[in-house]
């Protein structure tokens, strides 16, 4: 393996903190990963801007990192650009999202203003958008008449 | 001409107007995002508490990334900028630090909804107008926030036009306050666009467009709403408290800050 691919094992390895099915790679926050003689850095995009989670996220990723990087610094950013878009999202991250409770982010169909999205539980569509703020900044709450369980999604994140 | 974070930090008449700019935009979301906190379990119902509070916390996030602008451009520590400026040298408009209504978040809250759905709506649509200007911004990095921070503010936008047009549309006591909230609002809305003294700077090195095309947009935007819910867009608004970007500000300023920052001057060297 060369560093690189070091690299991206341990940032694997590292999961979005309230959320720990999914790694930040899996919910696409990874930008850029420069290597040099002296340094390694690590560019990632925030999912929201006034999220708390951040710099825990920086913080674990520091870590991460430093042990593959040998004697070379570890830097990590958040960049604003591009920014990040709910499409990120890997297939593999739709699915640890699913196996912890949470819808992926919900398409919005224009024709009807409605929402669809599908119940983490039962598989349903037959979901009603409660509200599209939820507990955490990148969250809403949706509710499923199929098997009568509220559940929540990644807020749907237009380009 | 476009300006990185370097270049920016050598053109001394540019850092300064970008800088002025910077400080308006992050003490508008500061300090109403501290308002938007004291609803915090008294909101209407806890479908709005969570979702009044994930707004907050989204503008608290926004003025985070512009006091960090303005520590990349060598002011100071995001954190003292946002804790440690006595309220004269506050740029935010005087509408957005005013109180949410008679008593305090401990004692007595009788806050008043109709005044929080407007001083939102008016403040989030005029921001999303501003927001839309600065993603042409000369400043790159405030450029490229902005497409994020627009994408936030859609359903911010929405959120409150949701509750502006169902209290209006319905009619009774709801309408009367809004109507209300809205008569408290005008008077001061000026200060929101205004971008004091720098105002022709600002245009000049193209970080963002004309206050009067802001203005026209935002009225633009509104006319159809109003019209569809019967009520008059006033001819001008006003700038009644005075203008706050120019460091004019009430005593509802100087006691939110003792509030807010009441932790802060504890131990302002902790780390959260």
């Amino acid at each position: 393996m060369n560093l690189k691919e070091k690299i991206f094992d341990a940032l694997h390895k590292v999961k979005d903190p309230e959320i720990n099915t999914v790694s930040i790679l899996e919910l696409g926050m990874l930008e850029e990963i420069e290597i040099s003689e002296e340094a390694v850095s690590i560019k990632l995009l925030p999912t929201f801007m006034g999220c708390p989670a951040l710099e825990v996220i920086e913080r674990n990723v520091a870590e991460a990192v430093l042990g593959t990087a040998g004697t070379r610094r570890v830097e990590v950013k958040f960049i604003h650009h591009p920014p990040w878009t709910s499409d990120r999202i890997t297939e593999n991250g739709r699915q640890r999202l699913k196996e912890f409770g949470i819808s992926p982010p919900p398409n919005h169909i224009s024709e009807t203003g409605e929402w669809e999205a599908e119940c983490p539980f039962c598989g349903s569509i037959y979901t009603t958008m409660e509200n599209l703020f939820g507990p955490a900044a990148c969250r809403s709450i949706l509710y499923c008449r199929s098997c009568r369980n509220p559940f929540e999604a990644l807020k749907p994140y237009p380009r | 001409m476009k300006y990185t974070k370097e270049e920016a930090l050598i053109h001394k008449e540019y850092h300064s107007a970008l800088c002025e700019l910077l400080f308006q935009l992050a003490d508008d979301d500061f300090i109403l995002a501290y308002r938007g906190s004291e609803w915090l379990g008294l909101a209407p119902h806890i479908e709005e508490d969570v979702a009044f509070s994930s707004i907050s916390q989204d503008m608290m996030g926004h003025a985070v990334i512009f006091y960090g602008m303005l520590e990349d451009l060598g002011i100071g520590k995001a954190n003292d900028l946002a804790h440690d400026r006595p309220a004269e040298e506050r740029k935010n408009a005087i509408l957005l630090e005013r109180v949410n209504g008679p008593g305090t978040y401990l004692h007595e809250p009788h806050y008043d909804w109709a005044f929080a759905v407007v001083r939102s709506y008016f403040y989030t649509g005029i921001k999303k107008i501003k927001i839309a200007s600065l993603k042409n911004s000369s400043y790159i990095p405030l450029s490229q926030a902005a497409v994020k921070i627009e994408m936030e503010l859609y359903y911010h936008l929405l959120h409150w036009k949701t509750w502006f047009t169902q209290l209006l549309g319905a009619g009774g006591e709801a309408k009367k306050r809004i109507e209300d909230a809205m008569a408290a609002v005008f008077p001061d809305l000026d200060g929101v666009f205004s971008f004091g003294a720098a105002r022709t700077m600002f245009i000049r090195l193209a970080l963002i467009t004309s206050e009067e095309e802001i203005r026209q947009e935002w009225i633009q935007m509104m006319r159809p709403i109003f019209e569809s819910l019967g009520i008059n867009m006033p001819n001008s608004f006003g700038l009644e408290s005075g203008n706050g970007r120019d460091g004019v500000h009430t005593e509802d300023l100087e006691a939110a800050l003792k509030t807010l920052t009441e932790v802060y001057r504890i131990d302002q060297t902790a780390s959260w």
